[in-house]
């Protein structure tokens, strides 16, 4: 559980310390979301009707193009190595990672929706919502993304088919994470089905993944 | 003693899937399954065209069925028999199951696409429009990403080896995904019409078009049978090709 941690730690730090991803990220997301308007229109029903949409958009974009960072620096300097041969199973390792990314890249994400619900006209209820719905969505599309980057981490060219290979598969996230907000009286069935999704996900994934790193490197 | 007979004799399976035994056997029988599939086809499409009734309410435009269904049981069925040959390959390691797999997406890819494409050219006339976002439909259009994301990640490894170990663990993900993928989009929208081949009181459709709808089912697997075994036989026969010119390369002049 030490070691397990120590990897948690290890990828906060390096984020912290070697700059500003994060920022990057949650600007992309606000500038996503506020970038919409523009094209649809600033009538604030429609807006506000659209938003929840245009907010799970604008995360699973910020999401994707996070993936790229996950296992690429590690395979370069070659610490991937020394995980693959350390005495914690790659799967924990693999499942450090996740949480991580989920930590580095979910939460900011969270953290910064009230500001596009702001902007996109959204109500308090409406916004609370879609924030639960991201909460319980995003370990899977963290998840499937770690599948995504293992699988293609081996590749020089590999930046744009982890999103191409990813995005197909987190169709179901989709749909319920927009149902649980779209329909306040009947959401209890898609508040269930995402989170099995995730719960499911985020279970299997670590498994997958370390499969593909391992045969990556054969 | 020799080593030879202490080691277990290899089951049928095995034999047959021997690469070099591969190459003899499917040889001869090419020709055989291509007329067969030839004569089915021909049995076929003069029983939906000529010997099946036109429907009371779509009229003659019924008979894109023939095309259509076949076309979307094989979508599921070719990615079916890449997630076996995907467990072949991750479980036994076997190089056969790899060559079946590459074989396999580029033709599962086809399928889906003609099957989207004679559903459009069949909803255009009943439904009043080539697309419509029903559940099955969506569902189909995302296999088909699936199939495009597998095939762009084979052809972005230049080791035949490691890609087909890889893009193994993407198609067994992709096998776990595609019922919650369906099971998601039907509960999104649905428009489409129910099951009605296999259905618990058996199927809902006369046998005037029951038997042409089977035959032609039946044309179509034995066509995909015969361009898996035609490509395998390409892919087995390039791989061949390419360690040649490597020791040719090798060689010193």
């Amino acid at each position: 559980m030490n070691a397990f941690a120590a990897i948690v730690a290890r990828e906060l730090k390096l984020a912290a310390r070697g700059g500003a991803d994060t920022l990057t990220l949650v600007l992309f997301f606000v500038m996503v979301g506020a970038v919409v308007p523009f094209a649809i229109g600033p009538d604030r029903t429609t807006l506000a009707r659209l938003a929840p949409g245009i907010v799970w958009i604008a995360a699973f974009l910020a999401m994707l193009l996070g993936l790229d960072r996950l296992f690429r620096a590690d395979e370069d300097d070659g610490t991937l190595l020394l995980l693959r041969e350390a005495r914690l199973p790659l799967e924990m390792s693999v499942a450090g990672k996740l949480v991580a990314h989920w930590l580095l890249t979910a939460l900011p994400v969270l953290a910064a929706s009230p500001l596009l619900a702001v902007l996109l006209a959204m109500d308090t209820a409406s916004w609370g919502r879609t924030a639960l719905a991201l909460l319980l969505g995003t370990p899977a599309l963290t998840a499937f993304g770690v599948i995504g980057a293992a699988v293609t981490v081996s590749l020089r060219r590999g930046g744009l088919l982890a999103p191409v290979l990813v995005l197909p598969l987190c169709i179901p996230v989709l749909i319920f994470g927009v149902a649980m907000v779209a329909a306040p009286g009947g959401s209890g069935a898609a508040l269930l089905f995402l989170s099995a999704l995730s719960l499911v996900s985020v279970a299997f994934c670590p498994f997958a993944a370390a499969l593909a790193l391992r045969l990556g490197s054969e | 003693m020799t080593i030879d007979s202490a080691a277990p004799k290899p089951n049928w399976f095995s034999r047959l899937a021997h690469p070099g035994n591969f190459m003899g056997w499917s040889r001869p029988v090419l020709w055989p399954l291509g007329i067969a599939t030839a004569l089915l086809f021909g049995l076929g499409l003069w029983f939906a065209l000529f010997n099946s009734p036109a429907d009371y309410q779509m009229g003659e435009t019924v008979r894109i069925m023939y095309v259509h269904v076949p076309n979307a049981w094989l979508s599921q069925f070719v990615y079916g028999a890449m997630f076996v040959a995907a467990l072949g390959t991750l479980v036994w390691r076997h190089p056969l199951a790899d060559v079946a797999q590459k074989a396999a997406a580029p033709l599962g890819a086809t399928f889906t696409a003609l099957a989207l494409f004679s559903g459009a050219l069949w909803g255009r006339p009943t439904w009043g429009t080539f697309w419509e976002w029903d559940g099955r439909m969506t569902s189909t259009l995302v296999l088909l990403f699936i199939y495009l994301g597998i095939i762009a990640l084979w052809r972005a490894f230049d080791d035949p080896l490691r890609a087909g170990r890889i893009v193994a663990v993407v198609t067994l993900v992709g096998a776990l995904d595609i019922p919650v993928i369906k099971l998601s989009v039907d509960w999104w929208n649905t428009l489409h019409q129910p099951e009605s081949i296999l259905t618990a009181s058996g199927p809902k459709m006369p046998g005037s078009i029951l038997t042409p709808l089977f035959v032609m089912m039946a044309a179509f697997t034995l066509l995909f049978l015969l361009l898996q075994l035609v490509s395998m036989r390409t892919e087995i026969l390039k791989r061949r090709a390419e360690t040649l010119s490597r020791q040719a390369a090798a060689r010193p002049a």
